[in-house]
């Protein structure tokens, strides 16, 4: 999912650049406040830990083998804000260590692999522990399952919608192989994103549970507000011109901020021109499989959580731990 | 099996490697800035882009064989990308315009990374006012990196030498579970490098301001 230099065009590589600025920089200010300094190097080492993870392989049917990306994984373990920042230095990292991700599509990097797969995965994941039946490690497996295939799904979707808006891949083959191809790593994601955080709930359960001693409590209204407000607005500026018929208004917006004739082509006529056929059914084809996987990735979830997690013993009454 | 880069290309004395970290970064910026900026209708602007980069590359005496097998690794990432552009008409010219930035692009940032120590790299982005959370994070895990790869390849040997064989199935639990420990042993050294930059006076500078309030409240 890493873009590489070359495939964004300027407006495109500004847009990101701004987002994913505007969020790297409340996700530091949140961690210098609420963070105390002790947990300052587990930041540091956290990325590095994501950075070794990311190369540990998994195997995949056909021969073939996938790693993971770490957003959720880093979410659930270190919080929304570190997490966007250990994620940031991890493409940081890449892209100027190893050549991997391009210095400037960083932006676009950190959009979609920081703040949506592991801003928006963290919200997704608090959501699905409330909602979810069966409290404790269970509910917290199965949401971790579901927020990271849903994290890496639409991290790939905002990312095609990016490489579709600079017009270098039209939408109409650009959405379907990357929305198609990372609903299947996604299961990989999911699956042992969930087994590394049982793993480290049997050893150190305090880690998971015991969120105020690597998380800050305080300040969660406004990382919401924030990293919500970006992610909507990312999505609905890279995604929506594409998914949906009315560019008309975006259209008006891009003229009156003098993106004008350049910003207007591609947003006006995603699919007009290219001439494969079928592919407008693809797209639709697409959609629908992602629905329909979204449904199957909340059974999967729950079916992981009752088959890893043995059911929980009644705790006794004199424990003092109550389960959140 | 070690995971540190066998030779460090940036400590190489080179009229390149001399250069100022800033000045380096600044020069890969404005080359990247040039290869983005040369329009489809004249591809062969970036020759001129090319023989700079292939001048520098001279330059700075860096082996060539690691550089090119890094740029084949990294190539098919950008190739796959570049293919679904062959979708649409004109594609094999947008292709091969992609395919040639990208590579350009990607040669100049093997030659940065190449010739700049990392740590100095640092110290530019810290004297821009990088938040220094930010920077103080990139440092450490820039340190740890190659510790925390270690340990995994430490940790995947130790599974090899004791389990025999193991099914799909089992691999995948395997490998959670080899992670999972990564990370708690990531926690543990985490503590010790907090103690250990205390003891080397990390927050001395907000204790003694604090002393110093106190005593002119006293």
């Amino acid at each position: 999912m890493h873009i590489p230099d070359g495939f964004l065009d300027a407006k495109t590589a500004l847009v990101c650049g701004g987002l994913s600025l505007a969020g790297l920089g409340v996700a530091l200010r949140q961690a210098r406040r609420h963070m105390p300094p002790r947990r300052v190097p587990l930041m540091g080492v956290s990325a590095a830990f994501i950075f070794a993870a990311q190369m540990l392989n998994f195997p995949v049917a056909g021969g073939t083998s996938g790693h993971l990306v770490g957003g959720v994984l880093a979410a659930v373990l270190l919080g929304p804000s570190a997490a966007i920042i250990v994620l940031a230095a991890v493409l940081i990292v890449q892209c100027f260590v190893f050549g991997d991700g391009g210095v400037t599509a960083l932006g676009a990097n950190i959009f979609n692999m920081g703040l949506v797969s592991a801003g928006g995965g963290y919200f997704l994941y608090r959501a699905m522990t409330r909602i979810l039946p069966g409290p404790g490690v269970r509910g917290r497996i199965a949401a971790a399952a579901f927020a990271s295939w849903c994290a890496t799904v639409i991290a790939a979707i905002a990312c095609a919608g990016e490489l579709a808006m600079s017009s270098r891949v039209p939408w109409g083959v650009v959405f379907p192989a990357m929305a198609g191809v990372h609903m299947l790593i996604g299961i990989g994601e999911a699956l042992i994103t969930c087994l590394i955080v049982l793993a480290i709930e049997r050893a150190r359960p305090e880690l998971i549970e015991g969120a105020h001693t690597l998380r800050p409590q305080t300040g969660r209204g406004l990382e919401w507000a924030v990293f919500g407000t970006l992610i909507a607005l990312g999505l609905a500026i890279f995604v929506s011109p594409f998914a949906c018929k009315w560019p008309d208004g975006l259209e008006k917006i891009a003229g009156k901020l003098g993106l004008g004739a350049h910003a207007a082509a591609p947003l006006a006529a995603p699919i007009a021109d290219y001439k494969l056929p079928g592919i407008g059914s693809l797209t639709v084809a697409t959609s629908v499989a992602g629905a329909i996987g979204t449904v199957a990735a909340l059974f999967l979830g729950l079916l992981l959580a009752y088959v890893l997690v043995p059911k929980p013993r009644p705790v006794p009454a004199a424990s003092p731990k109550t389960p959140t | 099996m070690h995971r540190h880069p066998p030779h460090d290309s940036t400590r190489d004395d080179s009229p390149i490697q001399r250069l100022p970290a800033g000045a380096k970064m600044a020069a890969a910026l404005i080359i990247l800035a040039a290869i983005l900026a040369t329009p489809i209708t004249h591809p062969w602007w970036l020759a001129l882009s090319a023989a700079v980069l292939l001048a520098c590359a001279a330059a700075a005496r860096l082996p060539g064989w690691p550089l090119l097998r890094r740029l084949l690794l990294l190539e098919p990432l950008a190739l796959g990308v570049a293919c679904l552009s062959l979708l649409q008409p004109h594609g094999l010219h947008l292709f091969l315009w992609l395919m040639a930035r990208s590579t350009l692009c990607l040669v100049t940032l093997l030659l940065l990374a190449g010739t700049t120590p990392f740590g100095d790299g640092l110290a530019v982005l810290r004297r821009l006012r990088v938040p220094a959370l930010l920077v103080t994070t990139l440092a450490l895990m820039h340190r740890y990196l190659y510790v925390l790869g270690d340990e995994a390849q430490r940790m995947r040997r130790a599974r090899l030498s004791r389990s025999f064989s193991s099914s799909p199935a089992r691999a995948w639990r395997t490998q959670a579970n080899v992670a999972g420990q990564l990370f708690l042993r990531s926690v543990d050294r985490a503590e010790r490098i907090y103690a250990a930059m205390c003891a080397r006076g990390l927050g001395a500078r907000e204790s003694r301001s604090g002393l110093a309030q106190e005593r002119g409240r006293a």
